[in-house]
């Protein structure tokens, strides 16, 4: 069944508090490279076959439900 | 007037909000997420909680829910919303208001009494006051920090939308202190402090909270 991946990001200049806390844990733990972290969502979604439509479809989940765009910028894709 | 107060699962400040629908001389009516109907109520409070376990983003499912396609559609017909916390939430999903709710910036959920200065006091919801009253009441909130692009903001500041803002301290980290917002129509409004809490003097920080709920009176016999 192929799957499509809907990833989602906050916007750049959007304060991000929850990548902010893994960011603020990471020296805690011993790892000190890490300069930022953003946290998003990743979404899969089943589908019975990848056409145009669907994927049309998809786009217009993503746009309405999935993300917030006012916040959040999102990537559709493809995953074999 | 008669008052809808919306239930969705994980709504948890309906009772408190039906009550203070009647203190302030109104009627309040349970309405039900599921439902496509609004009983022929003449506004709509949207409580406070955690609808749908604010699963996806705080407020994101409960706005497709049969009943917000109903109270959507009123609003833009001009009936009278007022979001509470959660309802904010939701209103902001909905795009009944502009700007969304994030985390707080300081990423700890907050419950303190809180100073407000009511900025508009036009609303069917805040018409009670005077423009500049200050008032406290309760605020409690995980995900109270108001942002909006800065186009957004400085068409808020200037068109006189802000309904309230913070006072003495920004517990959030929401863009100009802003507390509570309304749209062009001035029907909708979305507040992230309970106003519900704060209407007797037995329980909560006084009864400031009292005039969101009897400016609709005032209104209806203006």
């Amino acid at each position: 069944m192929p799957r499509v991946v809907v990833d989602v990001m906050p916007k750049p200049e959007i304060l991000d508090p929850q990548g902010k806390a893994v960011h603020g844990a990471l020296p805690r733990l011993g790892f000190s490279g890490v300069t930022d972290v953003r946290q998003g969502k990743r979404f899969e979604l089943e589908v019975a076959e990848v056409t145009d439509a669907v994927l049309a479809e998809v786009d217009k989940i993503a746009d309405t439900f999935l993300a917030n765009t006012v916040i959040e910028n999102y990537t559709v894709r493809v995953e074999q | 007037m008669r008052v809808g107060v919306v239930t969705f699962p994980g709504t948890l400040d309906d009772v408190d909000a039906a009550r203070a629908v009647r203190l302030g001389g109104n009627e309040p009516v349970a309405l039900w997420h599921g439902d496509h109907d609004l009983l022929g109520v003449d506004a709509v409070i949207l409580p406070g909680g955690f609808s749908y376990g604010d699963y996806l983003r705080c407020g994101a499912i409960s706005r497709f829910s049969p009943v917000m396609t109903e109270v959507i559609s009123a609003a833009q017909g001009g009936m009278p919303v007022l979001g509470i916390c959660n309802g904010f939430q939701v209103l902001c999903e909905s795009h009944l208001l502009p700007g969304a709710l994030l985390r707080n910036n300081h990423r700890k959920f907050i419950c303190r009494d809180q100073a407000l200065r009511i900025e508009n006091a036009s609303t069917p919801w805040t018409s009670a006051f005077t423009q500049g009253q200050e008032i406290v009441v309760p605020l409690k909130n995980g995900g109270g920090q108001y942002v909006a692009d800065a186009d957004t903001i400085a068409r808020l500041e200037g068109e006189g939308l802000v309904v309230a803002r913070y006072l003495e301290v920004n517990p959030n980290g929401s863009l100009n202190d802003i507390a509570g917002v309304t749209n062009e129509a001035g029907n909708v409004v979305g507040l992230m402090p309970h106003p519900e809490h704060a209407v007797e003097e037995l329980t909560g920080s006084g009864t400031d909270g009292l005039g969101f709920f009897t400016s609709l009176v005032e209104r209806a016999f203006a």
